[in-house]
């Protein structure tokens, strides 16, 4: 292990922690407004890659063109969760509602398999030469899903600050009785935020089927990592995703130099709860 | 259209089929500030929050501008021209001051929402200068003049405070207060439940004192002031 056996290794993790930060960033919004854990979210982020893929395929467009369509497909199916399932038990028990998510992660699932069969599939056809810096190899989809990243969390940060939407959102997530008595129409916001979120889940599915493969697996296998960085941000803070992201993706990358890449997980873990026993609230969590 | 902005009749109501309000009603008619008293657990806030959809009522009416507006959404009250400024938690603290005052007018369409800002701005020049800054990192009375100018910002008929001095310095409450008569002044009827009864009275057109949740009294503000009964059992002397 050299220097630049480490840094291509944080190369890596800034990867991962990219595909970690756009499907944590709407696991936190939605547990911000609702208080709810979406566990159907890393089935979102498969189907929204399986729609961008099935784009690709039949029309052979290039992925960043498809891209949109898996976001929207994301969107869709996620507000389709909310108004069909979710919204009827939002006055129920949490346990009802986090267990309903299993349910709704399965029945997704499912349907990504019934459509495109449980086979491994890839949006790359042969082999795509990586490019080299010096001693550092990155892949033109590494750079795609970083460039990616960047231009849609700046928008995602646009959205937040900027727009009367928002801005709502950020007011419900504050305190959502407040954001009642002011006027704020409650359930149009939380529709927005289940599209926000589908489509930020399906561009982090995109963006890892791009890096891996698709498999009707691939984002029940990375629900627990996202947990983790949004719980590492500050559940319920769509800016500290970001960092919980980025520090979950290097952290499993990097111990790749010490420990067996099986091990990856269990590492995103280690960190998180090694930083909550320091930060009970998340990085950008209240102080207490 | 009736002389009365607010009015209120023998309601009886609670929150989960526990009864606190049995019978009071009140009334608030244009550009008046009213202020209810009394010692606690007598109902003062949940009688001003039943008038706007926040507690629900099993019997009585409560008609504002000449409607019904019994049991109606807090969201369908405000579109009418009432708004609510609760006692805690009033402000959405990520927010800066100026979100905080733009959500206000989340359900104003016609385009007077800076115009409106800039009113508020004259009447807390204060919120002028840290409009910037989040509002969870205001000191208390200032937090109080950012919920009080988001309560404004539909250019409301009628403003419900629910205790606006609670846990601020004697500076800050008088000021408190002085806001309060220039919001009047600019022909907006108040409505507040209030601790510092002496002080609010003072400056309150009319008052009630209310419980047990029935009206026990019922005078001008410097009637109210003047009993010696009231002064006695809910003034402190």
């Amino acid at each position: 292990m050299d220097v630049t056996d480490l840094l291509q290794l944080a190369i890596y993790g800034v990867v991962l922690g990219s595909i970690l930060t756009l499907g944590a960033i709407g696991v936190s919004l939605l547990f911000g407004i609702l208080r709810f854990s979406n566990f159907a979210h890393g089935d979102i982020m498969t189907l929204g890659a399986y729609a961008a893929f099935a784009v690709v395929s039949i029309l052979h467009t290039p992925v960043w063109l498809a891209l949109p369509v898996g976001m929207i497909a994301g969107a869709l199916v996620a507000v389709a969760a909310d108004q069909l399932v979710y919204r009827r038990l939002r006055r129920t028990q949490p346990v009802i509602l986090l267990i309903s998510s299993f349910g709704m992660a399965l029945i997704i699932r499912s349907l990504v398999q019934l459509i495109w069969g449980p086979q491994d599939r890839s949006f790359i056809k042969g082999i795509d030469m990586p490019m080299h810096f010096g001693d550092l190899m990155v892949s033109p989809q590494q750079l795609w899903i970083l460039g990616g990243t960047i231009v849609i969390v700046i928008a995602v940060h646009l959205f937040l600050t900027r727009t009367r939407m928002g801005k709502a959102m950020r007011a419900m997530s504050d305190n959502m009785d407040l954001a009642r008595v002011t006027g704020i129409d409650a359930e149009k916001v939380i529709i927005w935020t289940w599209a926000l979120g589908g489509a930020l889940a399906a561009a982090a599915g995109v963006f890892l089927a791009l890096d891996t493969r698709l498999t009707p697996m691939m984002g029940w296998s990375a629900l627990l990592p996202i947990f983790a960085a949004a719980i590492l941000g500050g559940f319920g803070k769509p800016y500290g995703a970001i960092v919980g992201g980025m520090i979950i993706g290097v952290a499993s990358e990097m111990s790749t130099a010490v420990l067996p890449p099986a091990y990856k997980p269990a590492t995103a873990f280690a960190v998180m709860v090694i930083m909550l026993v320091v930060r009970p609230n998340g990085l950008l969590g209240a102080r207490r | 259209m009736s002389e009365l902005l607010l009015d209120m009749q023998s309601l009886i109501g609670g929150y989960g089929g526990n009864d606190i309000l049995k019978g009071a009603s009140l009334t608030v008619a244009h550009n008046e500030i009213v202020v209810i008293v009394g010692p606690n657990g007598a109902g003062k806030s949940t009688l001003m929050k039943s008038a706007f959809g926040l507690v629900k009522i099993r019997q009585g009416a409560v008609v504002f501008q000449g409607e019904s507006i019994t049991n109606m959404r807090p969201d369908l009250v405000v579109r009418r021209g009432m708004s609510f400024v609760p006692q805690e938690k009033n402000v959405f603290p990520s927010l800066t001051v100026q979100e905080n005052l733009e959500m206000g007018a989340y359900l104003r369409k016609d385009g007077g929402a800076a115009r409106q800002m800039e009113r508020i701005f004259e009447i807390f020049p204060r919120l002028k200068e840290r409009r910037k800054q989040a509002a969870g990192s205001m000191s208390g009375g200032e937090r109080q003049m950012v919920a009080m100018g988001r309560a404004l910002m539909l250019d409301p008929k009628l403003i419900l405070l629910d205790e606006p001095t609670a846990g601020l310095s004697p500076l800050f409450i008088e000021q408190t207060f002085e806001r309060i008569v220039e919001i009047n002044k600019l022909g907006i009827g108040v409505l507040m439940v209030e601790q510092n009864a002496k002080q609010a009275l003072e400056i309150a057109h009319r008052g009630y004192v209310l419980a047990m949740g029935r009206n026990r009294f019922e005078d001008t503000g410097a009637g109210l002031l003047a009993n010696r009964e009231i002064a006695e059992m809910f003034l402190g002397g």
